[in-house]
C-alpha cells in the first residue's frame, strides 16, 4: 500500500466501526468547544455505549461461551 | 458563516492551500452541509502569518446542543453516521494536506468562536503538524481465535467420576488458554521488536470488547506512528511474524490519519505506561 492511497479506502472494505470509535472517541485533538461533552462524559458514554452493544447482542451470543474465571492478560 | 439555528462543527486542523480549498468545495460534511476552510482570520482582516485553518461545516443546533449530544451518543446509528462522516472528511483532507484530526463532536457557536479557539492553540497545532509530517498511523491488533482457546477434544477417562471429569476438563481448558495467552505475549513482544525498528511512537488502546469485535477475543490494540517510507517494510514484517503464530489473528489496520497521536504535545496520550 502506498501513501497515495491515503483517503481511498480499499474497495468494498469499510473501516470497522469499533476501530473508528477507538480513534474518534479517545483520539484526536481535544478542544473545549462551546458545546462539547466533557472528557469524563465521553468516557461514560463510551462505557454505556459498549454496555449497550454487549447487551443488545448478548441475546444472540453463541452457546458455549467461556464461563467466568477468565484471566485478563 | 452560520445561519441562525446552526453551529460550527470542526473536523480537523490543517494548512490552508488552494488545491485543498478547491477539493473541499466539492465535498460535504455532516448532514450534507458544504465543507469549508476556516482560517485564523476572516477575509476582511489582514492576512494571517500562518496558513493554519480548521476544516468546518455548519450543523443544526438542535442536533448538537448539549442535551441532544448526550442522547445522540447513546444512539449507535447516529454515532456511526457522524463518526463515518467525520472520518471521511479527515481522510479527504489527509489525502491532500497535513492533518490533525479533532475529537468527534467539537462544536462552536459560530465561526468567530472557532477562530478564537484556533488562535489560542496555533503554536501547538503548527508544531504538531510539523512533527507528524510524512508519518502515518497504523493499528496492530492481536486476537485469540475461538478454536485456539478451546481444549482439544480428549476422550473422557472412563473411570473418572463426574466431578473428577469436570475438573480434568477445566484443567485442560485452562492449559490450552494459558498456552494461547503465552503465544499472544510472544506475539506482542515480536510486534514491539518490529515496531522499534520502524515506528516513531506508540499508543496503546484498551483491548476491544463487545460484539462489535466479533467472536474473537482482542488482547492487544496498539497504534503506531510510522514514517511513510517505512510503512511497507513495517506491514510486511508484521505479516511475516503473523505466520509464526497460527493460533492468533494479527491484524494491521490503516493507513489512518494520526488520530492516536494528535494530542501528544498537548495531552497525556503518550504518558509512559504505568508499570504492570
Amino acid at each position: 500500500m502506498t501513501v497515495s492511497e491515503h483517503g481511498e479506502p480499499l474497495p468494498g472494505r469499510q473501516v470497522a466501526l469499533v476501530d473508528l470509535l477507538d480513534r474518534l472517541l479517545s483520539g484526536g485533538v481535544v478542544l473545549t468547544g462551546d458545546i462539547v461533552l466533557s472528557i469524563a462524559d465521553i468516557d461514560l458514554v463510551r462505557i454505556s455505549l459498549r454496555a449497550l452493544i454487549v447487551s443488545v447482542s448478548s441475546e444472540i451470543a453463541p452457546a458455549g461461551e467461556q464461563e467466568g474465571g477468565r484471566d485478563e492478560p | 458563516m452560520n445561519t441562525s439555528g446552526s453551529l460550527t462543527y470542526v473536523y480537523a486542523v490543517t494548512h490552508r492551500t488552494g488545491p485543498l480549498g478547491e477539493a473541499l468545495a466539492g465535498l460535504h460534511g455532516i448532514g450534507q452541509a458544504p465543507l469549508r476552510l476556516l482560517p485564523l482570520t476572516s477575509d476582511t482582516e489582514p492576512a494571517p502569518s500562518t496558513s493554519l485553518a480548521f476544516v468546518a461545516s455548519d450543523v443544526p443546533e438542535q442536533d448538537f446542543n448539549e442535551t441532544a449530544l448526550k442522547n445522540h451518543f447513546e444512539d449507535l446509528g447516529w454515532l456511526e453516521y457522524v463518526a463515518r462522516t467525520h472520518h471521511d472528511v479527515v481522510q479527504a483532507v489527509a489525502a491532500r494536506a497535513p492533518v490533525l484530526p479533532l475529537r468527534m463532536a467539537t462544536v462552536y457557536q459560530d465561526d468567530h468562536r472557532a477562530r478564537q479557539a484556533l488562535a489560542a492553540q496555533q503554536d501547538v497545532f503548527s508544531q504538531r503538524l510539523d512533527q507528524l509530517r510524512a508519518q502515518t498511523e497504523y493499528g496492530v491488533k492481536i486476537y485469540l481465535t475461538p478454536e485456539a482457546t478451546q481444549p482439544p477434544a480428549a476422550a473422557p477417562a472412563p473411570a473418572a467420576s463426574p466431578g473428577k471429569a469436570y475438573l480434568q476438563a477445566r484443567r485442560a481448558q485452562r492449559r490450552s488458554r494459558d498456552a494461547v495467552y503465552q503465544q499472544a505475549e510472544q506475539a506482542a513482544e515480536t510486534i514491539e521488536t518490529i515496531a522499534s525498528r520502524h515506528a516513531t511512537q506508540r499508543v496503546r488502546h484498551a483491548p476491544q470488547r463487545g460484539e462489535l469485535t466479533g467472536p474473537q477475543e482482542n488482547v492487544l490494540n496498539d497504534a503506531y506512528l510510522i514514517p511513510d517510507e517505512r510503512a511497507g517494510q513495517f506491514k510486511a514484517a508484521i505479516a511475516d511474524a503473523a505466520e509464526r503464530f497460527p493460533d492468533l489473528r494479527i491484524e494491521v489496520t490503516g493507513p489512518w490519519a494520526p488520530y492516536s497521536f494528535a494530542m501528544t504535545t498537548v495531552g497525556p496520550t503518550d504518558a509512559p505506561e504505568p508499570p504492570p
